[in-house]
C-alpha cells in the first residue's frame, strides 16, 4: 500500500520561493495569478496493515515541522 | 572546560569550532552522529555548521533524529551547555531545544558575508564577555537562516530577554532581527553567524573570541 503526504507551509508563514514563482509566473504573460505557495509530496511505499495512524507519526516526528509547516495524509 | 562537538555526515565547520574551543583552554573530545553517548565529564557539547545530511528533507532534521541526539537533549535537560552554529542552530530547533525554525533567506540566496551583530543581553555564559548593545562584526555563510516563530514566541523570547544577537542590518528576513536565542535556562544558545570563524587574528576579525573565552571561564569556575 502506499500514502502520500502533502507538506505545505502555514499560513502567516512566509514562502519566498513561492513569491518568486509568482514573478516569474507574471513576468512570462501569464496574468491573473495573485498568490503561489510551493510544498512537497512525499510518497511512502508500506507494509500492508500500516495504518494512517502510523503516517501521522512520522508526519508529526520527521517528514513535516509543525512550527512552519501543515500536513495532509493521504492512503491508497 | 571539556567541550564535544557533534560531527554528521556533511558537517564542516567541526574543526574549526573545535580549534576555537582548544584555543579558549578547552579539552575537545569529537563525537560521531551514531554514538548513544557523550563523554564521561563534557560541560558543553557544540553543533557545529554545515550541511548535515545533506540538507535533505529539512535542514537538520534528519541530524536531529540521529542517534546522539538523544544524548544531546539528556544533556540539555539535565542542565548541560550546548551551542549550536549554523546548521547547528538549525539541528537545536528542529530538536524542539530551542523554539522556531529556520526558513529560506527571504533573498532566496545563499549569503555570505561579514555581518554587523547587537549583542542583545550580557546575562549568559556565552554572551557575558560581551556588553549589552555592543556591535561585534561575525561572518554568516547560510541559505536558510531566516529565523521564524508564531508572535507570542517572539514576545516571550523579547521579554525574557533570550534574544542573544540581533543583526544591525537583517540579511535574511529574520523576524525581530533575530540572530541567535537562549534556553528558557540560557545554557543552550543557536546562533546563525560563526563566532568560530572570527577568533583568530588570521580569520581577519576576533570579535567572536569573547564568546569562547566567557564561555571557557564560566565552565573552568562550576
Amino acid at each position: 500500500m502506499k500514502a502520500r503526504v502533502h507538506v505545505m507551509l502555514k499560513n502567516g508563514v512566509l514562502d519566498p520561493q513561492g513569491d518568486a514563482v509568482r514573478h516569474a509566473l507574471g513576468a512570462m504573460g501569464f496574468n491573473g495569478v495573485e498568490g503561489v505557495r510551493q510544498g512537497k509530496v512525499i510518497e511512502l511505499d508500506l507494509a500492508d496493515g500500516s495504518t494512517e495512524a502510523d503516517v501521522t507519526a512520522m508526519c508529526e516526528k520527521l517528514l513535516a515541522n509543525t512550527v512552519i509547516e501543515s500536513y495532509t495524509v493521504e492512503m491508497n | 572546560m571539556h567541550a564535544a562537538v557533534v560531527v554528521f555526515p556533511g558537517s564542516n565547520c567541526d574543526r574549526d569550532l573545535a580549534v576555537a574551543f582548544e584555543a579558549s583552554g578547552a579539552k575537545v573530545s569529537k563525537v560521531w552522529h551514531k554514538d548513544t553517548e557523550i563523554p564521561e565529564g563534557v560541560d558543553i557539547i557544540g553543533i557545529p555548521g554545515g550541511f548535515s545530511f545533506g540538507d535533505y528533507l529539512r535542514c537538520g532534521a534528519i541530524a536531529a533524529n540521529s542517534p546522539i541526539c538523544k544524548s544531546v537533549a539528556a544533556h540539555a535537560k539535565r542542565g548541560g551547555y550546548v551551542i549550536g552554529i549554523c546548521n547547528g542552530f538549525q539541528v537545536l530547533t528542529e530538536t524542539g531545544l530551542l523554539p522556531g525554525a529556520l526558513l529560506r533567506n527571504a533573498g532566496l540566496k545563499y549569503i555570505c558575508k561579514t555581518v554587523g551583530l547587537k549583542v542583545e543581553t550580557a546575562s549568559s555564559a556565552f554572551t557575558q564577555g560581551y556588553t549589552a548593545g555592543d556591535v561585534i562584526d561575525i561572518p554568516i555563510a547560510h541559505h536558510d537562516g531566516n529565523y521564524f516563530a508564531d508572535d507570542a514566541t517572539i514576545a516571550r523570547l523579547q521579554g525574557d530577554e533570550r534574544i542573544a544577537f540581533t543583526y544591525t542590518d537583517t540579511p535574511n528576513g529574520a523576524k525581530a532581527d533575530i540572530a541567535g536565542i537562549l534556553s528558557e535556562n540560557r545554557r543552550v544558545l543557536g546562533m546563525m553567524p560563526h563566532p568560530e570563524r572570527a577568533a583568530d587574528a588570521a580569520h581577519g576579525g576576533t570579535d567572536g573570541q569573547a564568546l569562547f573565552r566567557a564561555l571557557s571561564g564560566a565552565l573552568e569556575a562550576v
